[in-house]
């Protein structure tokens, strides 16, 4: 343990950790004292959360966990389900009324179960107020009719991740900033063979956030404020149009993409351009200090980069929030208020971005000064996930439906069926309206 | 019960006989049935509960987290207009009759071959079981590593000995990925096949060929009318269950294509999981499972007639 430790300190990043790790102790006790948020006597809760894509990231939250454990005597038992297997195991919690006391999801999770969610208005009041406000695009993903269902801790910054080097060598400085440079950039690539490919799968974080880019890129919408279906209109068509020009620059095989497919061809040198999170250059990054060479070339080549802004002139990216909540059924609801409070407070939260690497960004806008946006200049652009975060269509009409509609891949599947040729640009749009319609009818 | 029979109504009773339950308890012809009580029990709590759920909830517009509402036939109606749906029941009868009938031809050589007298049977005939024996998620992962688009080894393969030049995007393309799976689907069920046929081969007495073979019979008449006559009833049993396992195949398609790519690859079991567990629509997802119920009931159903008109059932000859 002390070699560890000892290791870390020499390489220099684990340094605030280790100094967190013994003076988080002291905190969470004072902490405990003086907060408002008090634990129930003989409190315990069961958390159930995603699997970590992030080793440190995990690491660290489960630092944060045993610190509260020891201020505030409250165990906490983590359970960690893959991304995907969450919303199916909180619903049937929510549906049978017993299982873990905190969840914590992704996208509108809360949404699903309004009735079930214990309120936490007073606490995100609380600490939007400490912490410079809530960013207002991750918070409408747990507010509903003014209550808010549950925290959006963190955002998942989708951005466009790419290899400097095939950029310049298909003459371009940078990634062009409009969707005319990105598809003459594209194109260029794919003549040089080395080229871009977004997923058009049923990929929940990397495809969704491709094709909302370039559905809100030309003003185009599932649903309007107020529930109207308005996906059939001309700038849906653009928008089609648009994706049918880019597709063929793509790598082979970005229909059948999941979430990780992405990360796997670029890591093996196949692709040099896509949509995703900071994990590829973690990825790259962590082997190459590992002393893998091949990674560490890699990890210097590859930069990120906002996702090019459409024709309406407005930045619109669809990111995935992570949100977490806790049931009503608890019998201690103070302490899941308790352990979210001291989640979020700067002491904890701030290591935890920094273990975090850029996968993460914060919704309260105090932490924007956290030092791991300026670490690594390659990681800034991730910084601005939750302010560049563009509500999901729906949402604010209704959020279940809304919720629903991206679950179900309406709008990727119409993208997926024009750009593939499965079928006409009035055939996939129709599809995708009736499906809408039968939604939010 | 005792206290009961002793009572002063049913004094006058307790001469002749025991108190009306415990006769009912004792009863000739109510025995079988106090018997089959615990299996029915069961049946009725592991079968037919869910099933009757199933049904109910496709007509409602139930979502998770909500019991919703009696909504009559709407998702029915939904559904039938719903081309994601309809091309999930066109792949579905395709994937079943093409992979079963493949199936059944490998199967029924693979069991002629190994009936025969082959160098270190007992293994070959092992080794045969394996792709069955594997379990289905396994295979179906390692499936998609071969048919990957970036990583695929056929494609690696084929590239270093410089027939392509590009990596075959096998599950990219719809027609190319429905193929993949049904080779999937078939390179897993065949085992199934080949062993229960030659369980069915070895019964067939050797007297019989001996005979066939002194009237001067050749191979082909041999298997035309000695093996494959009697080797009928059994290949109607394994093509039924062969043909409702593959019809409600899930794990294969979820893991190598989610029903992708474009929707191209569901089936009916595969979307319903989509529209009920990871779209919520639990309502729409129950009736795109209860539109099954028909299928494998005439599945059943052609089966079942098929067997019982054949003279054999009835103990006669074959």
């Amino acid at each position: 343990m002390f070699n560890l430790s000892r290791r870390s300190i020499i390489k220099g990043a684990g340094l605030a950790g280790l100094a967190g790790a013994t003076s988080l102790e002291g905190f969470a006790k004072a902490w405990a004292e003086t907060t408002s948020w008090k634990p129930e006597a003989g409190a315990s809760l069961q958390l159930m959360r995603w699997k970590e894509f992030i080793d440190a990231e995990g690491k660290s939250f489960d630092a944060i966990v045993a610190a509260f454990t020891k201020a505030t005597n409250v165990k906490v038992q983590v359970t960690r389900e893959g991304l995907d297997d969450v919303q199916p195991k909180a619903s049937v919690a929510a549906a049978t009324g017993q299982g873990p006391d905190i969840v914590w999801g992704s996208y509108s999770l809360p949404q699903l179960f309004p009735t079930k969610c214990v309120d936490m208005t007073d606490l995100a009041d609380y600490l939007g107020k400490k912490y410079g406000g809530w960013t207002p695009g991750p918070a409408a993903y747990v507010i509903s009719k003014g209550k808010w269902l549950g925290l959006p801790i963190a955002t998942n910054g989708n951005y466009i991740n790419y290899r400097t080097s095939a950029v310049n060598k298909a003459g371009f400085k940078e990634i062009p900033k409009d969707f005319d440079g990105f598809l003459a950039l594209c194109q260029a690539m794919k003549k040089n063979n080395t080229p871009a490919g977004f997923a058009l799968g049923h990929a929940t974080g990397d495809g969704n956030s491709f094709i909302y880019w370039m559905l809100w890129g030309y003003g185009a919408h599932l649903v309007d404020d107020k529930g109207k279906v308005v996906i059939n209109s001309p700038e849906t068509a653009k928008a089609l149009e648009y994706a049918k020009k880019l597709y063929p620059t793509f790598i082979d095989g970005t229909p059948s993409w999941n979430d990780g497919s992405n990360n796997k061809a670029f890591l093996a040198g196949d692709l040099y351009l896509t949509g995703n999170g900071i994990s590829i250059y973690v990825a790259a990054k962590t082997a190459g200090a590992a002393g893998d060479a091949k990674m560490k070339a890699m990890a210097e080549d590859i930069n990120h980069a906002y996702w090019p802004v459409g024709p309406t002139g407005k930045v619109a990216e669809l990111q995935s929030v992570y949100p977490m909540m806790a049931f009503n059924y608890t019998k201690y609801p103070n302490a899941c208020k308790a352990f979210m409070a001291f989640m979020l407070e700067a002491k904890q939260f701030n290591q935890w971005l920094i273990d975090s690497q850029g996968y993460l960004t914060e919704t309260l806008k105090a932490y924007d000064k956290n030092p791991v946006w300026t670490m690594d200049p390659k990681a800034a652009v991730f910084r601005d996930a939750s302010n560049r975060c563009t509500v999901l269509d729906g949402m604010s009409a209704n959020p279940q439906k809304a919720a629903e509609s991206i679950a179900d891949f309406v709008v990727l599947d119409m993208f997926a069926r024009y750009c593939t040729g499965q079928d006409t640009l009035k055939g996939s749009i129709a599809n995708a309206e009736r499906q809408a319609k039968h939604l939010f009818g | 019960m005792t206290s009961l029979a002793q009572s002063p109504s049913a004094k006058s009773a307790s001469v002749r006989a025991p108190g009306a339950a415990a006769r009912l308890m004792a009863h000739r012809d109510w025995l079988g049935f106090w018997f089959m009580l615990p299996a029915a029990l069961i049946l009725i709590s592991l079968l037919v509960y869910p099933l009757g759920l199933g049904v109910w909830l496709s007509f409602t517009n139930a979502t998770i987290g909500d019991p919703g509402k009696f909504v009559g036939l709407d998702n029915y109606s939904w559904i039938l207009g719903d081309a994601t749906f309809l091309h999930s029941i066109v792949f579905t009868l395709a994937y079943t009759l093409i992979a079963s009938s493949i199936k059944f031809a490998l199967g029924l050589y693979l069991a002629l071959l190994l009936n025969k007298r082959l160098p270190f049977k007992a293994l070959v005939r092992s080794i045969i079981l394996i792709p069955f024996v594997v379990p289905t998620v396994l295979s179906a992962i390692a499936f998609w590593w071969i048919f990957d688009a970036q990583f695929s080894i056929i494609s690696w393969s084929l590239i270093k000995l410089g027939l392509i030049s590009h990596n075959i995007d096998f599950l990219g393309d719809p027609m190319l990925a429905r193929a993949c799976v049904i080779f999937a689907n078939i390179w897993r069920g065949v085992p199934f096949v080949a062993i229960t046929l030659l369980a069915g081969l070895q019964t067939v007495s050797p007297s019989l060929y001996e005979a066939a073979t002194i009237d001067g019979a050749t191979p082909w008449q041999n298997f035309r009318f000695i093996t494959y006559p009697l080797l009928t009833p059994i290949i109607a049993v394994v093509m039924t269950f062969s043909v409702l396992f593959t019809f409600t195949d899930f794990q294969l398609i979820w893991v190598m294509t989610r029903g992708g790519p474009v929707n191209s690859t569901h089936l009916m079991t595969t979307l319903s999981y989509q529209r009920a567990i990871i779209g919520g629509s639990l309502g729409e997802g129950a009736a795109i499972s209860t539109s099954m119920i028909p299928f494998l009931l005439a599945a059943i159903l052609f089966s079942w007639f098929g067997l019982q008109r054949r003279k054999w059932q009835q103990g006669g000859q074959a």
